[in-house]
């Protein structure tokens, strides 16, 4: 699954938790998610365990520590995505 | 220097009628709000009738009560009843709901019972599923006790005390009396008080088995409600909540706001479970007390009060009731007050009865009527033993109404009285 793919798909599951679907139309890896699209960071868990549930793989505790912005988002789907196969 | 304190805004989400001017019609035609229930059928519970508000759920969303990120996740069922009624007070009394400075003059007492055991249902069966991790972070602030005046809070800014007040089916009247006295003592100079509650089926089955409920009625349901009547034979459960702005007067006045009512005083307290009082039953002379101590915070004398907003939830502590209103205000036969009671039409909302109620006690004020007791054609002879039966009115009286003394009584032997009056 190539970045692009999954920044896609990312769009739709962090949609719930922000008010700014603006913004979340254009993010890009830079993209913070507390500061630009104004999550409340108790709902990080939220998108954390929705991705899990997405893409059927299990975030731990410091792989879910980098997931701050965008970029580092798909980073660590993609990673846990590799690990499944 | 003690303020006076009056109503400027009221909310409500009742099962005959959501928003004020639907519960008015409700109320002053006699309209019930009891439905049969199919899922209490399926569930064998004796009592399969219960008043559920008809409340438009994504109206949450999209009447703009919480934002949709808020929405998102949100399942307890008291919660969003108590949003929907303390916004529509806040917007009844002119208030804008946005701001970015805390309001700190205005504070929140909102009570409840239990938050909703059934939204709960996903957490215990996950947790049991050793999947607990999966919870996400909307459980707890929904669990706790405080959740509706978290919500509530939050989403107005409230900056004063901001409390959860529980009192079994005195929570209500209670809350707006602690409300009255904060506003009265100079803490705050506006209090969003009321009660929210959403029976569902665990609390409920609670309740049938304890037979305490209407059961003979599953198949008539608008009549199962009969406060008084000689058929009475059980409470009827009802949700719902219903919020209110109390304000001091001289604010009030500064800002313009319209005025529906004043409250000029009550009482909480117990019964002790002595003397009769038990965890289910009232101790009289605690219950003649707190009606006293309303009457005297208020300067008000027996003889002025025009209509007794009841407890009386269909069960045979009714008589007692009526007994005890005699014996406390020294009035009976045809010099009783006119008397009903809401439950007849809507059941018994436990936390929420009382705010509830007053909000119809103060309609009832404003719009210079009585509503009707409806389900009370068969009066209960030892009550009307005691108080003439023209005094309980089965049909909207159209009259001048000054006082109002408000009264719920609750598991735990707890009793709470306001006295509620026209703004003069």
């Amino acid at each position: 699954m190539t970045r692009e793919e999954i920044l896609s798909e990312l769009k739709a599951v962090i949609s719930p938790y922000t008010t700014n679907k603006e913004m979340l139309a254009g993010i890009d890896d830079q993209t913070d998610l507390i500061k630009d699209l104004k999550i409340n960071s108790a709902n990080l868990v939220d998108i954390i365990i929705d991705a899990e549930a997405k893409y059927d793989i299990e975030i731990d505790y410091d792989s879910a520590d980098k997931m701050v912005n965008v970029g580092t988002c798909i980073d660590v789907i993609s990673e846990k995505l590799k690990e499944k196969i | 220097m003690s303020k006076r304190v009056v109503v400027t805004g009221m909310g409500i989400v009742s099962p005959n009628g959501i928003g004020i001017p639907a519960f008015l019609h409700a109320i002053q035609n006699g309209i019930s709000g009891i439905k049969f229930m199919p899922r209490y059928q399926e569930l064998n519970f004796s009592c399969q009738v219960a008043g559920m508000p008809a409340f438009d759920w994504e109206s949450l969303k999209n009447k703009n009560y919480i934002s949709e990120v808020t929405f998102h996740g949100l399942k307890g069922t008291n919660i969003g009843y108590g949003v929907a009624a303390a916004l529509d007070a806040w917007a009844d009394s002119g208030m804008a709901y946005e701001t970015d400075e805390p309001r700190w003059e205005t504070g929140c007492v909102f009570g409840n019972s239990i938050a909703d055991t059934e939204a709960m249902k996903n957490v215990i069966a996950r947790v049991d599923n050793k999947e607990a991790r999966k919870l996400g972070s909307r459980v707890v602030e929904q669990a706790m006790n405080s959740g509706v005046t978290s919500y509530v809070s939050g989403r107005l800014g409230l900056g004063n005390k901001v409390l959860t007040n529980s009192a079994a089916c005195a929570t209500g009247t209670q809350a707006i009396l602690m409300g009255y006295e904060y506003v009265k003592h100079g803490y705050a100079k506006r209090m969003l008080v009321g009660s929210a509650e959403h029976v569902d089926t665990y609390v409920y089955g609670a309740f049938d088995s304890m037979r305490v409920l209407s059961r003979k009625y599953n198949d008539a349901p608008e009549k199962a409600s009969r406060p008084m009547s000689i058929t009475a034979g059980g409470f009827v459960p009802g949700s719902g909540s219903a919020a209110l702005i109390l304000e001091d007067l001289d604010y009030a006045l500064e800002r313009g706001a319209r005025i529906y009512a004043e409250v000029l005083g009550g009482s909480s307290n117990s019964g002790g479970q002595r003397q009769g009082g038990t965890m289910t039953a009232a101790n009289s002379t605690g219950v003649i007390r707190c009606i006293h101590e309303a009457m005297a915070t208020s300067g008000v004398s027996a003889d002025q009060i025009d209509l007794i907003s009841g407890h009386l939830t269909a069960t045979n502590a009714d008589r007692q009731e009526i007994q005890n209103w005699t014996e406390a205000l020294n009035r009976a036969g045809d010099d009783f007050p006119l008397t009903n009671s809401l439950k007849s039409m809507i059941g018994h909302s436990l936390s929420a009865a009382g705010s509830i109620e007053t909000v119809a006690s103060i309609l009832q004020i404003v719009h210079g009527f009585v509503h009707p007791n409806i389900n009370f054609e068969d009066p209960n002879p030892e009550i009307t033993n005691l108080v003439s039966l023209d005094k309980l009115p089965v049909k909207m009286i159209k009259k001048e109404v000054n006082i109002v003394a408000k009264a719920n009584f609750g598991f735990g032997d707890v009793n709470s009285c306001l006295i509620l009056s026209k703004y003069k």
